[in-house]
Parts: structure tokens; sequence; C-alpha cells
């Protein structure tokens, strides 16, 4: 049994890892097909990863309502905006306009989905701006150069800025482009070492903790 | 104008209202938006995810094409659903260790290829460049990414910064001063990312103040002035009656 339950998984995991990484040295059509396959097949896989997910959701605030928990009618809130979006979208067909109409899916995205997360974020603004207030100080000669730094591309990103600073543009394009890029460079290739050895450490069974917990 | 999108325009206005509500202080209003918004983003997610793969990935290919061999990944998804079954949970593992082998097997050389080598090659440029009629030349201009200045300020960043997260070798010595290198550039980088993250969250708090200056319009029945007053009014109650049974409860 033990076979079955930890040995079985280890041998899909190396079989599979070592088929897809060869498949890129193989210039085939066979191979590509195999490659838009497998594309498609973790597509589908994900959808059911999504069931799990949800589930968990629900579970935790059925638990919520049925007990009557401080705020379990917040929970109730958002079990009926769950519920009544998935029905109103699988009545549109999961459409949010069709021939230039928009559906009643269409119109909770429009009304309901965009404004909620436009807000949501757009109050970051306010504790960014507020907690860089609070921590901005420039206290060493690091935290002065971020700060300029900061100053300089927001000076940049706006024509109020441009017009106070006329060299903010161009000098926020530059470090952006050249300082921030080399930053971005440099932080990619570290953690792209990282993937292929923690990859490299999957595939050949060293790394194990995807397969979860348990005594076997 | 549609009735739809006036009551559109209200709800809109509504709920942005109560989301910005939290800039007062945490009440129920913004917990009531708050709620909402997961709910609808995952229903929503849902729908979208309902479409895409059981309709377009699975249904429709398998009824319409015959494409049967599509039954592999159902089952393999279906097998994750067995973690709601304790003593057949271990099955889920064979759908774990598809994806987990598929995942890496597919990282491995295009990561080596398009975030390592492809970026090294980039980063290593000849200083130098051949123009036709004017020889070799070196150009200075810092607007230009790939002038001849830039491609030496872009290697000494990436060595830097590298040479700043190794840590097999002590940072002392030259080492320190390549190491601190790193940091400034570090942290102009950081600077930079937060610099442009703020202005980011500005741009979307430019698109909702647009919106709500849009709903005064007398067409839609001035959501935004009738809200704001009610919000306003209904904190003001809130924080009366809370404010009342603290005393009560002490």
């Amino acid at each position: 049994m033990i076979f079955l339950r930890r040995q079985v998984p280890l041998l899909i995991t190396l079989i599979t890892g070592i088929v897809f990484a060869a498949q890129y040295y193989v210039p085939h059509p066979a191979s590509e097909q195999m490659l838009t396959s497998v594309t498609k097949w973790l597509q589908i896989i994900g959808g059911f990863a999504l069931v799990l997910g949800v589930s968990s959701l629900f579970h935790v605030h059925a638990i919520k309502i049925r007990r009557k928990e401080a705020g379990w009618g917040y929970s109730f809130v958002l079990y009926v905006s769950m519920l009544g979006t998935i029905a109103v979208g699988l009545w549109s067909n999961g459409k949010e306009a069709v021939d230039g109409t928009m559906t009643a899916f269409g119109w909770i995205y429009n009304f309901m989905m965009v404004p909620l997360q436009g807000t949501m974020f757009a109050i970051l603004a306010f504790f960014i701006a507020s907690a860089a207030y609070r921590s901005f100080r420039a206290r060493s000669r690091e935290a002065a150069v971020l700060l300029i730094a900061a100053v300089i591309v927001m000076m940049g990103r706006v024509p109020l800025g441009e017009y106070l600073i006329p060299l903010s543009g161009d000098l926020s394009q530059w470090i952006l482009n050249v300082l921030n890029a080399s930053v971005r460079r440099a932080i990619l290739i570290g953690v792209s070492l990282g993937t292929v050895a923690l990859s490299i450490k999957i595939i050949f069974g060293m790394e194990r903790s995807y397969l979860g917990g348990g005594k076997e | 104008m549609a009735f739809e999108l006036i009551i559109g325009a209200w709800v809109a206005t509504g709920l942005t209202f109560f989301i910005f509500s939290f800039l007062y202080k945490d009440n129920p209003l913004f917990k009531l938006a708050e709620n909402l918004y997961v709910g609808v983003s995952v229903g929503y997610t849902i729908v979208k995810t309902y479409d895409t793969v059981i309709v377009q990935l699975i249904w429709k290919p398998i009824v319409e094409n015959g494409e049967w061999a599509l039954l592999i990944p159902v089952a393999i998804g279906a097998l994750m659903l067995t973690r709601y079954v304790p003593k057949a949970a271990w099955l889920s593992r064979y759908a774990f260790a598809f994806i987990v082998g598929v995942g890496s097997g597919l990282a491995i050389p295009r990561t080596i290829s398009s975030f390592i080598l492809k970026q090294i090659e980039d980063t290593v440029r000849p200083l130098m460049t051949l123009v036709p009629g004017e020889g070799v030349t070196f150009t200075w201009s810092l607007l230009n990414p790939a002038s001849s200045l830039n491609t030496i300020i872009i290697l000494i960043g990436v060595s830097s910064v590298l040479f700043y997260f190794f840590f097999s070798v002590e940072h002392t010595g030259p080492g320190k001063v390549v190491a601190r290198t790193g940091i400034l550039f570090l942290m102009i980088a950081f600077g930079a990312a937060f610099g442009y993250t703020v202005m980011a969250r500005m741009s979307l708090l430019i698109g909702r103040l647009t919106d709500l200056i849009e709903f005064t319009d007398r067409s839609y029945g001035w959501p935004s002035l009738w809200l704001l007053g009610l919000t306003i009014l209904a904190l003001v109650v809130m924080s009366r009656r809370s404010s009342r049974n603290k005393p009560e409860e002490q």
C-alpha cells in the first residue's frame, strides 16, 4: 500500500518532469502537440482545484451562519452575493454582453465588481501615503536614496510634477528603464536559479512537501 | 437613459462610498461592501471558470469533436476531490504529482533559456557600437537605454546586486564596496517601485472620483450627492449609537 500511496506519486512526478523537460529539446510537431495538449489539461485540472478552494470558503461561512457567530450577517451577504452572481452568470451563459447589449452578468461586473475592486485598491493610495509619511524619514543614506528615487518617479509620472521639476520626466524614465531594470534583472536571475534548483529537487524526489503530510 | 444604467450608477456610487468610509474608521457599511466584493468576485470567478473549463475545454470538444482523451485530465482533476473522503484522500496525491511534475519539467529549460541566459545576454552587451561611416563609437546618452553608458551602468547594477545576494563570500574589503553598490541600486529600485505603485493607486482613485463626478449628473438622479449625504448620516448615527452604548456597558 505504501508503494501506491508514496512511491507512485513520486514516480509520476519523475516521469512527467523528465518527459516535459525533454520536450523543449524535441522540435517535432508531435512534441509541440503534446505541449499544447498538456497546457489544456493543466487548465482543466486547475478548474477542479478551484472547486477545492471555493468549497473551503463555503464551509467556513456556512459554519459561521449556522452557529450565528459574531458577524454572521456579513457571511450571509457573502453567500447571497456569491450565489446570486453564479445564478445570474449561468443564466447569461457567462457572457457580459451579447451583440453589444449588456447582460445581467455584465451589469454585475460593471456596476458592482469594477467599482468595488477599483475603490478597494484606490484606498490603498491613502494608506501607502500615510505609511510613507511615518516611515520615509531619511535616517540613513540608503533611506534617503529610496526617498529621492520614489519622489522623482512620482513627479515624473504626472504633468504637474514635470511642470514643477522639468527634468523629472526624463529622470524617472532613466530610473525605471536602467537602474530599476538592472535590479529586476539581477533578482530575476537569482529567482530563476532557485526555480531551476527547486524543480530538479522536486523531479528527483528530494522535495516532497507538495504530497502533503500524513503518516504514509 | 436606460433604467439599468441609472440603477447601476446608484449601486456603484453607494458601494464606492461604503468602501471609502473605511478612511474614517472600520464600520458596518465597509464590512458589508467588503463581503459583497468577496462574494461577487468569487461568484464571477466560478462562472468564468465554468464557462472556460467545463463548457469550452471539456463539454464542447468532447461532444462536438469527440476528443475523448480529455476525460483523462477530468479524471486527474476529479482525483483532487478525493480530499473530501479521508480514507481515499491519498489519491489526490496523484493529481498533485502530475501538476507539480509537469510544471517542474516545463519550468527547467524555459527558465534557463528565458530568464537566465537571455537576461545575461542582454546584460553583457558590447560597450562600443559600430556605426557605418563613423566607425566604432561610444554613446553617452542616458535617455537611450541601449547606449554604451547605460550598458555599463546596467552591468554594474546586475553584478553588484547579484553579489549582494551571494553569501558564500564574506562581504569585506573590495567585496564590501561591491555589496554596498548593490544596496544602493536596490534602494533606488525599491523607491522607484514604491513611486510607481503609489501613482498606479492614484490613477485608480482618479478613476473612481471621475465616476463619482459623472454620477452627480441630473440624468442619473444625483446619486453621488444623495448617497454621500446618506453615508455620512449613517456613519454619524452609528458613531453616536456606539458611543451611547459604551457608557452603558461600563
